[in-house]
């Protein structure tokens, strides 16, 4: 199938709309990262199994899709029903055949397995009525968890390469890059670079090439915005490139996706093949004589290739070592020719943008930080998931209205946001606005999207030693001050939880991150620092209390707390089975005993025992 | 190590002739050669350095780089853990210590029977599921350090 014009995709869109909402129903298995690890595989499976074997009033098996990640992982697995909106969670395989016969069949709703409001016991059928989604503005995420990735037909038929067609008939390529210069967009990857002058740059760059990528090497640990855009709507970044392209005036595109994301490598592989055989990748794309294709990178697991100038001598088959920016990247990139550089929700943003205009995207969200943002939320944190708000947006209601707040009646403590980059904000700083610059001023950062939400049982200083101790694996090892730097900040943190903090540890560990901050080549050195900063400024009595009185006071340092059984041990024999050491012994229904000389404090026995019958002192 | 078979030889062969036959093609060469045999043979990386017409020395720094590639065999079954930020603060440390001690080995090791390999990934993504571990290509979510033994099994 060839799509030869911006005509013949629109009258594609109607027939393929038309093909879309020709069942009374749809069912949306949704096969996000989250409800994978939960078996929604088994459950599409058997959809698929008894929707073959007959016809449900009018539904076939055409009607079932599977779908990117909806949102809503702690629910998981999801199914709705469309176009009534019905919501079933924790969706098991047996309850398959009663959801065809009592809903699609019969028009029944099944309570037991529609979402209950934690505030009033209420069970809600629409998910539109839930809090959690009708907080949220959708635009990148606009069709994740809609439309079936591996189906272009099903992103035709939402509108999807409209914007291109607009793009390549209506608009002069400097039109396009005024257009996204109006919208007020900033990098989504989390340094916040205006995309509109990023863009320009790159097409004023003296240059025979030009190269467009799409930056999918996701590295921050709780970040997993980008891989449900990229498994669950790979077209909306291919239109956006596309777009790019025709702006800048590139014929090659790379996508560099993490090889950690095999299904993301696969749907992205899928929608390229789809997007050549309908010919909006190739040659002459809708007839308007840009010629373009894509080729896609797997990276190899280095946390520091989601760096510019690393990613780019990684997709020339080198070592990912990043350069000196004296030259950025849009002038002198990949293979030393202008390269513009567009994270993953950046990119499937740009279609909303030409499609609605300029002034409706700059409306939406603050005047610095335009439009809306999606995070990942995890940690502990009720409502784990995927979620999109106006930037703007406090910390408070991203937290407690969308994500629930914290399980298990503890105290919320500290929110990490911006990855290893970022650092830890307090209770203190939950009314601050999302967006670029507040952040960074209270002295963590957004970064790309991943917010992991930690209670009172998370020691800051055991927070600041997991990502120092991440830095200094990751550290490519080109610069003195990352490479060595970090090692001793992560040596001194260590010393600190193990009990053998000194006075004034904590002034030299300062000094020492300012020395880091400036002597490093990348941004990985440069924002090093950040997560021992950050909770040094909040949390500084923490550290304190770790050096001076030896004291862990969230029971996490291993050396510095002990575990003891209590009277209210049932003699279950739980923790004896679970310890890796072997330190507890006794007998069932008699309480247990706990060797203080063999236990290694792994807190093995703490996590099992369902009679919280085992403290930490 | 193990000596590398012939049909191995015309394997690794096939597996290079897929690629471009240019020095960026590199890293993907590397990646298809560690998917089949789940490490990088030795034989292997000296017939993509003459093939691909790059120095052998730049092929080791990029085998040794990148995180992907493993220069000894692996076990048959991959036992990844996940320390992401958010597994790390719900216990992925623990599941970890549980799944080492139940195999005998540390993380980044194979089981003398080459059975099992327990290999340390600092995020697969999968965050609201937090702790994560991967057996093979199985994703398990919200693993308790009690139930580790039972993943193993393929339970």
């Amino acid at each position: 199938m060839r799509i030869e014009s911006a005509k013949h995709l629109q009258q594609l869109q109607g027939e393929y709309s038309a093909d879309l909402n020709r069942f009374p129903q749809k069912v949306l298995v949704c096969c996000g990262p989250g409800c994978l690890a939960n078996g929604s595989e088994k459950i599409f499976n058997e959809f698929k199994k008894i929707l073959s074997a007959k016809k449900i009033q009018g539904i076939t098996v055409e009607a079932l899709k599977k779908t990117g990640c909806h949102g809503f992982c702690a629910q998981g697995p999801l199914v709705v029903i469309e176009p009534q909106g019905i919501f079933y969670t924790r969706v098991q395989v047996k309850s398959v055949a009663e959801i065809i016969e009592k809903t699609l069949a019969g028009k029944e709703v099944i309570p037991r397995l529609l979402y209950v409001s934690p505030e009033n016991g209420r069970k809600i059928e629409n998910y539109k009525e839930i809090p959690f989604y009708s907080n949220q503005m959708r635009i990148s995420l606009r069709n994740v968890g809609k439309i079936d990735p591996e189906n272009i037909r099903d992103y035709i038929a939402l509108g999807g390469y409209q914007a291109l067609a607009k793009a390549l008939t209506t608009m002069q390529p400097q039109q396009v890059i005024d257009e996204v210069n109006k919208s007020g967009i900033r990098g989504r990857g989390g340094a916040g670079f205006p995309t509109g002058r990023k863009w320009d740059t790159c097409r004023k760059a003296e240059s025979d090439i030009r190269y467009v990528i799409c930056n999918g090497d996701e590295g921050d640990p709780g970040a997993f915005m980008d891989r449900c855009i990229m498994e669950g709507d790979p077209h909306s970044i291919l239109e956006g490139m596309i777009i790019c392209a025709y702006a800048i005036g590139s014929t090659s595109g790379y996508i560099y996706v993490r090889e950690e994301y095999p299904l993301a490598v696969i749907n992205l592989q899928k929608a390229v093949e789809a997007a050549r055989e309908y010919s909006l990748l190739g040659e002459n794309i809708l007839d308007s004589k840009l010629d373009f294709d894509i080729k896609i990178n797997r990276g190899g697991g280095a946390f520091v290739c989601g760096e510019s100038s690393a990613l780019m001598k990684s997709v020339a088959g080198d070592v990912g070592e990043p350069r000196a920016k004296y030259i950025r990247s849009v002038i002198k990139g990949l293979h030393d020719k202008p390269t513009v550089l567009n994270n993953v929700e950046t990119l499937a943003t740009i279609p909303v943008i030409m499609n609605n205009g300029s002034d409706a995207f700059a409306s939406i969200g603050t005047k610095k930080s335009a439009g809306t943002k999606a995070f990942s939320l995890a940690g502990k944190i009720k409502n784990t998931g995927l979620i999109e708000v106006p930037m703007g947006t406090t910390l408070r209601k991203i937290i407690f209205d969308i994500g629930g707040g914290i399980p298990n009646k503890r105290q919320f403590k500290a929110v990490q946001t911006g990855g290893p980059s970022g650092g830890c904000l307090p209770e203190s700083k939950l009314d601050l606005p999302v967006d670029f610059d507040t952040l960074t001023e209270a002295g963590s950062m957004m970064g790309s999207g991943g917010m992991i939400i930690m209670d009172d049982r998370t020691c800051m200083v055991d927070v600041a030693k997991y990502f120092l101790n991440f830095l200094v694996y990751e550290s490519c090892g080109k610069c003195v001050p990352c490479r060595e730097g970090l090692y001793q900040l992560y040596t001194l943190c260590n010393n600190i939880t193990e009990g053998n903090g000194k006075e004034g540890d904590l002034e030299l560990m300062e000094n020492l991150s300012q020395n880091i901050q400036i002597g490093s080549l990348c941004g990985l050195g440069q924002s090093g620092p950040n997560p021992f900063l950050s909770t040094l400024m909040y949390f500084r009595e923490e550290y304190e209390t770790h050096i001076r009185e030896k004291k862990c006071p969230a029971g996490v340092c291993r050396s510095l707390i002990t575990y003891e059984i209590t009277d209210d041990c049932t003699g279950c024999l739980a923790c004896i089975k679970v310890c890796p050491v072997s330190a507890i012994t006794g007998q069932k229904k008699k309480k247990h005993f706990l060797n203080q000389q063999i236990c290694d404090r792994c807190g093995s026995c703490y996590d099992v025992c369902q009679f919280n019958a085992i403290i930490i002192k | 190590m193990e000596k590398v078979m012939q049909n191995d030889l015309s394997k690794i062969a096939d597996i290079i002739a897929r690629n471009p036959k240019e020095p960026g093609s590199l890293i993907a060469v590397l990646q298809d050669i560690q998917k089949e045999f789940h490490y990088l043979p030795c034989e292997a990386l000296m017939e993509t350095a003459r093939v691909l017409g790059v120095p052998m020395s730049k092929v080791f720094s990029v085998s040794t780089f990148y995180n992907a590639f493993s220069l000894t065999p692996r076990g048959e079954t991959i036992v990844r853990i996940c320390q992401g930020t958010a597994c790390h603060i719900k216990g992925g440390k623990l599941i970890q210590e549980q799944i080492e001690s139940a195999l005998n080995i540390k993380a980044g090791e194979t089981t003398p029977d080459m059975k099992f390999t327990i290999e340390i990934v600092n995020c697969v993504g999968a965050c609201a599921m937090a702790p994560v571990i991967i057996v093979n290509n199985d994703y398990h979510g919200n693993v308790k350090c009690d139930k580790v033994k039972n993943y193993l099994d393929g339970k």
